[in-house]
């Protein structure tokens, strides 16, 4: 890994060789980490060793990358199964981070890092970012949240690596946010698509002119986005707009990047070996045929994950990039084959609010999720169906009521809620079956 | 003493607080008294009528949510100084009160306060003992 120094505007030169391998060696080096990582959760995780148990499936039997079909898949389940570290195949000795991400009910997921998965992660960044011609001298913004979240700190150590000079803003405080974008110059930005968005307009009623500042570049992630989001977000900031992919369970940002060239997001194989399944049937299918991404994680220590579906439905394109990189692209991921929201770039999963709900006597099984975004931010809303259960004749009762149920859903969700307790039977129920997602959102 | 208030859950759309007095008005129960409590998102609908058990009946077999509750009806004396005595004795008397309000009643110029304190019975004996004129519920609604 070498750090760039190629000047802003100029052609921008290999950072990492393992971008431009010919494909078959970049395939053979797939296969030995493949090879070595079956073994590796085959000795350590049980889950996984009962699973290859099942179908008579020994570690040796994976000889070419072919194979990789034979093993069993992951899912998210499996992680919540397992709360909070039964998927680790590193001792608590060796992991010298926890993150955590949304798990689909009320207990997060949780994920772990070696020092040597920080190294992997900390260089997929800085080869994601430089791909995009960010370099040492650059001045970034960071306004993805640091905490659990995996985006805060794997941005900011890719940048650091690069020798970037890093301001940790991390999200919120939009006013702030604008004013350091002033005042200190920054030449890029990290954010969620929809905050950044929400910067601009903020900027704009404040008589700030993005344009007008040295910002240049922005990578946007954690949630999908639309191409007329990103020329839109070009026009209004005056910026290069990249999209940057990835997912906590995987390893968190870093796991595909664009290029100048915004056609697909080269996924860094070397690390990640992608596959596209049919959601339904489980069936691999070909490159530019659309299904779920799959992903197995092949140097990963702490939490390697066989055939993880990511429920992110894409497609593959293996073609070299005009940028010459020989690494498969992904094209962008509009939506999910699962139920996942996403909101300010949390994922939240109805059964979360569900699992909430069902901690509050009285108050199944009648809800609605809402979400709008009238002032550029997503805003989600739980409509709860009032029953005698807990319907008092005091109002301040019933303000407690919708208090607590706001707190504990922010709680489990990480993200603000708005509870309204509404009358029964308001909710429509098609065939019984109440509609459980209201998307009012609108997409640029 | 106590005498049954109907509370009915209603939200902050128009339309709401007529629907379930039109529903009674419609079957020929006898509305004496309403009173709305409201916050930003939803109000709570507190009814005093006379048929209090088949307005319970019939507003749920409407598909609002509805909650008898037990409270006091005290009558204000008549005279310019009833109402700031009657409540000068309740306050006396240290109860906490949940919340309140009034409504005319009869053919004079009487009036009904409604309370709902946090402790029924001691406010039962306390009113009483300050000489405080509690409202029966025959006078009001059915048994």
């Amino acid at each position: 890994m070498t750090t760039g120094k190629q000047e802003a505007g100029h052609r921008f030169r290999p950072e990492c060789a393992l971008d431009y391998m010919p494909r078959a060696e970049l395939q053979q080096v797939q296969l030995n980490r493949l090879r070595a990582v079956v073994q590796r959760v085959w000795d350590r995780v049980p889950l996984l060793r009962s699973r290859m148990n099942e179908r008579g499936l020994l570690p040796e039997n994976i000889r070419s990358l072919n194979d990789v079909a034979r093993l069993p898949f992951t899912v998210k389940n499996d992680l919540r199964d397992t709360y909070p570290f039964g998927l680790f195949a590193s001792s608590m000795r060796e992991v010298v981070r926890l993150h955590a991400s949304s798990g689909t009910t009320g207990k997060p997921i949780v994920v772990a890092y070696t020092q040597e998965d920080l190294e992997i992660w900390t260089s997929v960044m800085a080869r994601a970012l430089s791909a995009c011609g960010v370099q040492e001298g650059d001045i970034v913004q960071n306004a993805f949240n640091y905490g659990l979240f995996t985006g805060g700190l794997g941005y900011h150590y890719g940048a650091e690596r690069l020798g970037m000079t890093v301001i940790p803003a991390s999200g919120g405080n939009t006013e702030r946010q604008i004013m350091i974008m002033r005042d200190f110059g920054p030449t890029v930005v990290f954010s969620t698509p929809t905050y950044f968005l929400h910067i601009v307009d903020r900027a704009k009623e404040l008589g700030v002119d993005l344009r007008e500042l040295p910002l240049r570049i922005g990578f946007f992630g954690a949630e999908p986005w639309t191409e007329s989001m990103r020329q839109h977000i070009e026009q209004a900031a005056g910026i290069k707009a990249y999209d940057l992919y990835g997912l906590s369970e995987i390893i968190g940002p870093g796991v595909s990047v664009e290029c100048p060239y915004q056609d697909g997001s080269h996924i860094f194989e070397d690390h990640f070996l992608a596959e596209i399944i049919d959601p339904d049937t489980e069936q691999v299918l070909g490159e530019d045929e659309e299904g779920e991404l799959v992903i197995t994680t092949l140097n990963k220590q702490a939490m390697p994950l066989i055939r993880y579906r990511t429920r992110d439905i894409t497609s593959l394109m293996t073609g070299t990039c005009r940028c010459g990189r020989t690494l498969a692209r992904m094209r962008r991921v509009e939506r999910r084959s699962d139920d996942m929201l996403i909101i300010r770039g949390v994922n939240v999963y109805p059964s979360q609010v569900e699992s909430v709900l069902l901690q509050f006597d009285g108050t199944q099984p009648h809800y609605q999720i809402v979400l709008t975004n009238e002032h550029g931010l997503d805003q989600m809303e739980v409509q709860v169906e009032v029953t005698s259960k807990i319907f008092s004749d005091k109002v301040a009762a019933m303000e407690v009521l919708q208090k607590k149920l706001s707190d504990e859903m922010r709680q489990v969700l990480q993200t603000r809620v708005q509870v309204t307790l509404v009358a029964p039977s308001t909710i429509p129920r098609s065939e019984g079956k109440a509609k459980r997602v209201i998307d009012r959102r609108t997409k640029l | 003493m106590k005498i049954t208030q109907l509370s009915v859950f209603a939200e902050n759309k128009p339309g709401y607080v007529i629907a379930p007095c039109r529903r009674l008005a419609d079957a020929g129960v006898h509305i004496r008294a309403v009173s709305l409590a409201e916050t930003q998102r939803f109000g709570v609908l507190r009814l005093i009528v006379a048929e209090w058990r088949s307005a319970v009946k019939l507003l749920e077999e409407a598909g609002f949510v509805v909650k008898p509750t037990e409270v006091l009806a005290i009558e204000v004396p008549d005279g310019p100084h009833g109402l700031s005595e009657l409540l000068a004795a309740v306050d006396q008397t240290a109860l906490n009160i949940e919340y309140m309000y009034a409504f005319p009643f009869g053919h004079s110029d009487k009036g009904i306060l409604v309370f709902q304190f946090t402790d029924m019975d001691a406010a039962i004996e306390r009113l009483q003992g300050a000489g405080v004129n509690l409202v029966a519920r025959e006078e009001l609604q059915e048994p």
